[in-house]
């Protein structure tokens, strides 16, 4: 018999309408899931278990009351802590933002607060989500739920870890290059990037505003369409959410991808990529054109050069968003300083961790004069020829699929000393992100025992596709079912 | 005076007096507990995001519009990076290479020359907020910052360097005042800071076609300050290169207790702004058809204004300058001469009377208390007989300090002009009797006695009389007794 925090959102909303369970007891049982493993996983940086019990008993009071409950009513979402919470200490992973305390709450937290969620605590990620194996957190390391000795993945390790292991129901991330379907992948979760716009970024610490985008973390699809209902949809306080007719995304859990025509890029599946994933994810599609797709290689032939422009595009973004850390207004100021400028550079030499400090450095060279029409308008138009290589295909194609990443969970601290080698995690998912796209992660096999994830992307604002295709491979597999022993 | 061209160009900053922000909805009033008048987004807080104030960007189009730019059908905001305490984001929000407009004009008239100066551009940007010392900048152990000013918006509006004297600088700063305060986007108050401006100023030898090398001058915070500071300059850089010598390309500011501009430490200031599109920030497409209302909705502009009181009115050139200064005299001129349309009498009351008293009491017109209707009831009254012009002058200056009708004030007061002769011949018998001396030296040919026991007249009723009435009187009385 499955335990409370082993199932799905959905489940649980049936057990909390049938009065099988309370909210509050739901809670408590994460919060006893929580006090068992966070010792191994160490996925939250803030517990706000007495917020969380309140808003379960909220729900309850509501359920007896005979009101009707919204469908995450109750229901446990931890939140990445680079997500902005009114009253909630918000850090971003960064000694910079250490004691901060936001007076305001993300769009998105509003919309799960009016949704009902509870709030069981804020996530651990890579210091400004910049990393993608939560080993750049300036408290502590996310440990994977599947291997302990293994990375989570990253930015968003906390929010892939928690959700897997069962220290929360669903959680939000944020992804810039991969940071919610990496993790997603390495922890065998449902992670979903959508469409650039589709969700406000009002009250997400910016990382490189023209890529970021928060998205759900959730244990099956069903529970990542209620997720996406509740998030997506236009945002008047941000100007580059988009106005759009926000679908009702459980209408696209249909077990049926007859007809539909999949690409699979050849150069996501080139070599360099671990002959395990391939074989995984060679099965997968194999899989989806069983089920009736019609599936073809196709090529994205401008994808060699994605991660360079990603890197100029996301720390020139960075360097100027970063700016406002100075120790003049709020979080971390060194002491001891001569003056005003030597204060700044003393906060902030002292309060960024050295990724942090690396991109910023980069992203500034990037944008200095006589370097800026060679590095980032260059970069610029280079990103239109990555966009284009997926209009092209999805002239062609309704969906795309990939491995997430040409790796399954690498080993803690192995790639830490290799910036370079690193960034390399991220070669299957930064395109997405240029592109604007929405790109997802389900769980489609295992490799030495670790979870693998198999990408699907879809055309601007076709949530819909991704949501079909993923429901269908579920409905048609078991992977999703696993859950790690710990 | 030297063989030298002054070259001078303006950058002017303009607050535009829209209720909120720019980029969110923190009230812009001026003043305020320091940091009060703020939000997450204006104190740039980590996770916030701009939403442009669509009032700015009609504001900005008014004050381009009315300086003759043309408005771009694309714009965009970028990113100034540099790092100042009172930013709160370490990058201001402003506009680099496609700004709202661009290429207009505005026309000055130093010593009788009409000169056509090129504006260069207009764009918007994010005020900053405000440093306040404890001590000298160079010497506070700490300063404070108050961020209410930051995100007020501004327009930049960056002249050509077409300007030729401190003189033509000055005149184009008042005019780009008299014409942006038309728009009603800004006050344009110096010294609350809604109106500012740094100059470009180098010299070159007459005739020669290349510019020399420029200072730029801070701190110009009055029309007298930006005057005395290029007038500086000039001398300071005619004195350097005549001795053959060369300008150093700084940033120098004004002191105004010294009188002189010194340089300010350079090397802090030497930056590369490092400009991006702002990735936050939507590129704007502006429709034509919004300018063109807007360019509907702009009132007559301060040189059609002048044009048509001079040929309309048939006021001197100067007149009608003055009473177009600003577009609140302006229309309570005309609100007055729709109660009395004499242009010339309504003229020489607002450019006289009313212009002293406003002066004495360092008020502008639009804390006037006298309604255009109650000047236009008081020259009526003047007219009618009922003052003479003299008691006019107190009856207006009760009327500048309560706010009463003309009539009501002549009523209290009991100064309707005496003009009965019976009443009048009495006091002048009375006056004649008491004055033998004076009425002996008139007779004795002596006029100007005349004008004293006129005064005794005007005296005795205590200047109620009708003094034409008075005047001819006596002149009777005196040459009757005379005969």
């Amino acid at each position: 018999m499955l335990q409370l925090y082993q199932r799905t959102a959905h489940e649980l909303h049936n057990l909390l309408l049938n009065k099988e369970i309370s909210a509050e007891e739901l809670n408590l049982a994460i919060f006893d899931r929580i006090e068992s493993v966070e010792d191994k996983i160490a996925a939250y940086i803030t517990l706000t278990r007495e917020k969380a019990l309140e808003q379960a008993r909220a729900v309850d009071q509501q359920i007896k009351n005979g009101e009707r409950i919204p469908p995450l009513a109750g229901i446990p979402v931890a939140v990445k802590d680079n997500i902005c919470t009114d009253g909630i200490l918000t850090t971003a992973a960064s000694r910079m933002l250490a004691g901060f305390v936001p007076p305001y709450s993300a769009t998105v937290v509003k919309r799960l607060e009016a949704a009902g969620a509870t709030l069981p605590g804020k996530t651990n990620l890579d210091e400004f989500a910049m990393g993608s194996s939560t080993e750049n957190s300036a408290f502590f390391p996310t440990r994977n739920p599947w291997d302990t000795g293994r990375v989570p993945g990253g930015s968003s390790g906390g929010s892939a870890a928690a959700v897997a292991c069962g220290e929360a129901i669903c959680a939000l991330g944020s992804d810039t290059g991969g940071s919610i379907r990496l993790p997603a992948s390495f922890c065998g979760v449902v992670g979903f990037k959508p469409t650039y716009g589709a969700v406000s970024r009002y009250g997400l610490i910016a990382f490189a505003s023209s890529l970021d985008q928060i998205g759900p973390f959730s244990r099956d699809v069903t529970d990542c369409a209620l997720l996406l209902n509740i998030i997506c949809g236009h945002d008047p306080l941000d100007s580059t959410s988009a106005r759009f007719d926000v679908p009702d995304f459980t209408r696209f859990l249909v077990n049926d991808i007859r007809g539909m025509r999949i690409g699979v890029p050849e150069e996501y599946m080139a070599e360099g990529i671990n002959p395990g994933v391939r074989e995984v994810v060679e099965k997968a599609i194999a899989l989806l054109e069983s089920l009736g797709a019609f599936v073809e290689y196709t090529t994205l032939p401008h994808t060699e050069y994605a991660l360079s422009t990603y890197y100029l595009i996301a720390p020139a973004e960075a360097s100027s968003n970063l700016a406002r850390y100075d120790g003049v207004r709020y979080g971390f100021r060194a002491r001891e300083t001569s003056d005003v400028m030597d204060m700044f550079m003393k906060t902030r030499s002292q309060g960024f961790g050295a990724e942090v400090k690396r991109r910023i450095m980069l992203g500034t060279y990037a944008l200095s004069a006589g370097y800026y029409d060679a590095y980032y308008l260059k970069a610029l138009k280079v990103r239109t020829l990555i966009k284009e290589d997926f209009d092209r295909a999805f002239e062609k194609y309704d969906l795309l699929v990939s491995p997430v990443s040409p790796t399954p969970a690498f080993r803690c601290g192995e790639k830490t000393e290799d910036p370079l080698e690193m960034y390399m995690s991220d070669i299957c998912t930064i395109s997405v992100n240029l592109a604007g796209i929405p790109g997802m992660s389900i769980p489609c096999g295992f490799v030495e025992g670790m979870p693998v994830g198999l990408q699907l992307m879809g055309r601007h604002f076709d949530e819909g596709t991704l949501l079909r295709a993923a429901y269908t491979f579920e409905q048609n597999t078991d992977y999703h079912r696993a859950f790690p022993a710990l | 005076m030297s063989h030298y061209e002054t070259v001078i160009g303006l950058e002017v900053h303009v607050e535009l007096k829209t209720r909120s922000k720019i980029f969110c909805d923190s009230t812009t009033e001026f003043g305020g507990e320091p940091n009060t008048h703020l939000c997450p987004v204006c104190l740039g807080l980590p996770g916030v995001l701009p939403v442009v104030n669509k009032r700015v960007v009609e504001y900005a189009i008014r004050a381009a519009l009315a300086l003759n730019c043309q408005i771009a059908g694309f714009t965009k905001f970028d990113r100034k990076n540099y790092y100042y305490p009172d930013m709160p984001k370490n990058y201001q929000i402003s506009q680099y290479d496609l700004p709202i407009a661009r290429h207009g004009y505005l026309d000055i008239e130093v010593n009788n020359e009409v000169r056509r100066i090129g504006i260069t551009r207009l764009h918007m940007e994010e005020d900053t907020g405000k440093l306040v010392h404890q001590g000298t900048i160079t010497s506070t152990p700490y300063s404070l910052v108050d961020y209410n000013r930051a995100g007020v918006p501004l327009v930049e509006i960056v002249s050509e360097p077409d300007l030729r004297s401190p003189e033509e600088a000055r005149a184009f700063m008042e005019k780009l005042k008299t014409i942006i305060q038309y728009t009603g986007v800004s006050d344009c108050k110096m010294e609350e800071g809604s109106l500012r401006c740094d100059a470009n100023i180098s010299l070159r030898p007459a005739g020669s076609g290349q510019l020399g090398t420029k200072t730029e001058i801070k701190n110009l915070n009055s029309f007298k300050a930006l005057y005395r500071a290029l007038s500086y300059e000039v001398e300071r850089q005619t004195g350097i290169l005549s001795k053959g010598g060369r300008i150093l390309q700084e940033t120098r500011t004004w002191d105004e207790e010294k009188g002189v501009t010194l340089p300010l430490r350079s090397k802090e200031y030497a930056h590369d702004y490092r400009y991006f599109p702002d990735p936050d920030l939507v590129p704007l497409v502006i429709d034509p058809e919004w300018v063109e209302d807007i360019r509907n909705s702009l009132p007559e502009l301060p040189d059609a204004r002048r044009e048509r009181y001079m040929q309309e009115y048939g006021l001197p050139a100067y007149d009608a300058g003055i009473l177009t200064s600003t577009k609140e005299l302006a229309d309570f001129f005309e609100s007055c001469l729709s109660a009395y349309p004499n242009p010339k009498a309504v003229s020489n009351w607002v450019m006289g009377e009313l212009s002293r008293l406003l002066n004495a009491s360092g008020m502008d017109i639009t804390a006037c208390k006298i309604k255009p209707s109650q000047l236009g009831s008081l020259l009526q009254l003047i007219d009618e007989g009922t003052i003479s012009g003299k008691i006019a002058k107190t009856v207006f200056e009760e009327m500048f300090a309560s706010g009463k009708d003309p009539g009501d004030i002549i009523e209290e007061k009991g100064l309707v002009q005496i003009s009965d002769v019976n009443t009048l011949m009495t006091v002048v018998a009375e006056v004649l009797a008491s004055n033998p001396k004076s009425v002996e030296d008139f007779r004795s040919g002596r006029e100007r006695a005349l004008g004293f026991l006129v005064g005794q007249v005007m005296k005795a009723t205590r200047g109620k009389a009708n003094p034409e009435m008075v005047n001819r009187l006596l002149k009777e009385k005196l040459l009757q007794e005379k005969l």
